[in-house]
């Protein structure tokens, strides 16, 4: 195809592809990944692609393989992503909790279906959305982001490196096979207007620095395997040295700035798309595929007088709990659309005072909410 | 707590002495693989700064710890794609792999085929000692028939894996086994091990005297000892089916394996090469 990373210009491209160029595009250079629908067509066209522009591509035995193998590629100093769905994605569990213990920047792609189990291999769901939070064992935190266009698969997953890079976590691209499989325009910006982040390597000498100790920021400074500072990195919980240390004390260290370096960032690292929301007395809560799926009903309600906003968290972890309890200071209704039972809901629910109406209308996947029901809801919680 | 040395070892520089006493029973054999490891590495002129070691969780697998190079300690079983991912990533890097045999042989033998098929260059350095050390002495994949452990009871009724016979029908270029009686041998074969292009791999039957051999025949270290130095026989280019292992029968021991074939990345960059000409 061409051997320059950022293919500038304007493109006819599936979810999935553009996702694989977005990837490129932020300097990608190991991809590892196991076939699963529908997340299958980002690891071929890394296949194809990596060789390329000199990057590394891998198709591992598995996919716990595949989640370590691209952790192993980020301490040896790439730019590591891997792609897959719903089965895929409960096996690399385990690892992201190891990527986020030992603060390693990766990016991982969940192109949603519906589940549990098998489930729907082909069709669309949003039942990921809490796993991808919480999934792994222990307190952790990550970034995980829901594109809903190709052109967000393209834009996201680069925004989904540079989070990655800039506070050492695993950030997911949490997509969904309509997004992943829905073929749009794509617009790719020149190189030089895309804006790449880079970790953070330390100046310091190999006596000076502790592989664990972080500034203000709580992102410490990262070294790579070779650079010749003979680190310690480990899965089990350790001091500032990258050292085992069993105890509460540095448990309680350790584990309360992995949280915080998300949590006290949240501001910075939260994406909100808004329509009409600052007036609304009704705002629908929708997020990738399915805040394109509510829009015909917000016209319709509008058309009969109500002031409808529509809030799209972009970034769905850190959750934007901020903006929502602003919002509710003069928002009375709220409706929560997703395709699962009931997830960020709750989310929703407990930001919420108690005089506030929330609907819900949802999917389990395979499907999706009509108009009708979407419209119900707006007018229910309108009144 | 840390121990105050008066006497310097000659590996003190290649150790993390400051993390001593390590977590190692009485009588282990792991000691004895790290001891034959850095002599064995010595040997070579493979730069300090360039060889990584990885791991997976177990006894052997707290090895990375204690030596002062980049070391990484991953999750159960997964020492090996960590290492593959630090080897695509920066062919450079010497990178090896030390770990137990439950680690490597039950919970990631697939990624253990799947590295020596590929022909990942990657040194895979196994501690046998038969048994889950670390939790307590349960049975593992390579605990010989009719022998004791604590999930094994009355006499494990499985057979084991024989570990060469494995490497060497899964791909790996370079197999041998010794044992922890055999150190020099060892301290050879890991030499050559990390020397070799391609997926390199040495088997080390070690004694686990407080949770494999009490249980067993060898209430001591050295009576683990004295039998794989009364059972070993040293071969060379013995077909690896004959080298299984069972209770009271001959261990055979030696180089199984030393030939030659193109590395993952070597033809990946061959691959490279006529894409972008």
């Amino acid at each position: 195809m061409s051997n320059r990373r950022v293919l500038t210009g304007t493109h006819f491209w599936q979810g999935d592809i553009a996702c694989a160029e977005g990837g490129i595009a932020a300097g990608c250079n190991v991809f590892a990944g196991y076939p699963i629908t529908p997340s299958s067509e980002i690891m071929e066209h890394m296949a194809r692609r990596l060789p390329e522009v000199g990057g590394v591509f891998i198709q591992m035995e598995d996919e716990i393989a595949s989640a370590v193998t691209i952790i192993g590629a980020s301490w040896a100093g790439a730019k590591a992503m891997t792609a897959t769905s719903g089965p895929g994605i409960s096996l690399m569990m385990e690892s992201i909790g190891l990527a986020a213990m030992m603060e390693t920047p990766v990016v991982l792609v969940n192109v949603q279906r519906g589940g549990p189990s098998t489930g729907l291999p082909t069709l669309w769901a949003q039942q990921d959305v809490m796993q991808a939070r919480w999934g792994s064992h222990g307190d952790y935190e990550v970034i995980a982001v829901a594109p809903n266009s190709p052109q967000e698969m393209f834009d996201l997953t680069i925004e989904a490196f540079n989070l990655a890079e800039m506070y050492r976590v695993p950030v997911i691209v949490l997509s969904d096979a309509i997004v992943g499989h829905m073929t749009e325009k794509v617009v790719v910006p020149s190189a030089e207007d895309i804006q790449l982040v880079t970790r953070k390597y330390t100046d310091k000498s190999p006596t000076e620095y502790l592989p664990y100790l972080a500034d203000d920021s709580l992102v410490p400074e990262m070294v790579k395997a070779g650079d010749g500072y003979f680190i310690h990195t480990t899965g089990l919980t350790h001091d500032e040295m990258g050292y085992p240390a069993m105890s509460g004390d540095a448990q309680k260290k350790l584990v309360t700035r992995l949280v915080n370096k998300i949590r006290n960032n949240a501001d910075k690292i939260i994406k909100i798309e808004e329509h009409d929301t600052e007036d609304a007395d009704v705002i629908v809560i929708a997020y990738g595929i399915t805040a394109r799926v509510v829009i015909p009903a917000i016209r319709r309600a509008k058309s009969h007088g109500v002031k409808v906003g529509l809030l799209r968290p972009i970034t769905i972890w850190p959750f934007p709990e901020k903006r929502i309890v602003e919002l509710n200071r003069h928002v009375g209704g709220w409706v929560m659309v997703e395709l699962n039972c009931k997830q960020l809901y709750f989310e929703v629910e407990r930001l919420l005072k108690d005089d506030s109406k929330l609907a819900f209308v949802g999917h389990p996947g395979g499907g999706l909410p009509n108009e009708e029901e979407i419209y119900n809801a707006i007018m229910e919680v309108a009144k | 707590m840390s121990i105050k040395r008066e006497v310097i070892h000659p590996l003190d520089p290649y150790l993390r002495t400051e993390r001593f006493p390590h977590i190692w029973c009485p009588g282990c054999g792991i000691g004895v693989v790290i001891g034959a490891f850095l002599r064995g590495w010595l040997e070579t002129n493979i730069p300090r700064e360039k060889l990584v070691v990885v791991s997976g969780i177990g006894c052997t697998s707290r090895a990375p710890g204690y030596l002062l190079f980049d070391t990484f300690h991953a999750t159960h079983g997964r020492g090996i794609p960590f290492a593959t991912g630090l080897k695509i990533a920066n062919p450079d890097l010497t990178v090896v792999v030390i770990a137990g045999d439950g680690d490597l042989f039950s919970i990631g033998g697939n990624h253990f085929i799947h590295a020596a098929r590929r022909n990942v260059d990657l040194t895979v350095i196994c501690v046998n000692n038969f048994n889950y050390g670390m939790t307590g002495g349960q049975m593992a994949p390579t605990t010989p028939t009719d022998s004791k452990t604590t999930t094994s009871p009355y006499g494990n009724i499985e057979q084991p894996f024989n570990l060469v016979h494995l490497a060497v029908s899964a791909g790996a270029v370079y197999v041998a086994r010794w044992t922890t009686y055999h150190v020099r041998q060892l301290q050879r074969a890991i030499k050559e091990a990390l020397l070799k292009k391609g997926f390199s791999f040495v088997e080390v039957l070690s004694q686990c005297p407080i949770n494999f051999g009490r249980r067993n025949q060898w209430p001591n270290s050295v009576s683990m000892l004295k039998y794989f130095k009364e059972h070993s026989q040293i071969r060379k280019d013995e077909p690896p089916e004959a080298a299984e292992i069972t209770i009271g029968n001959k261990i055979i021991v030696g180089k199984f394996v030393d030939t030659e074939r193109e590395t993952f990345m070597d033809k990946y960059h061959r691959l490279v090469q006529c894409v972008t000409k």
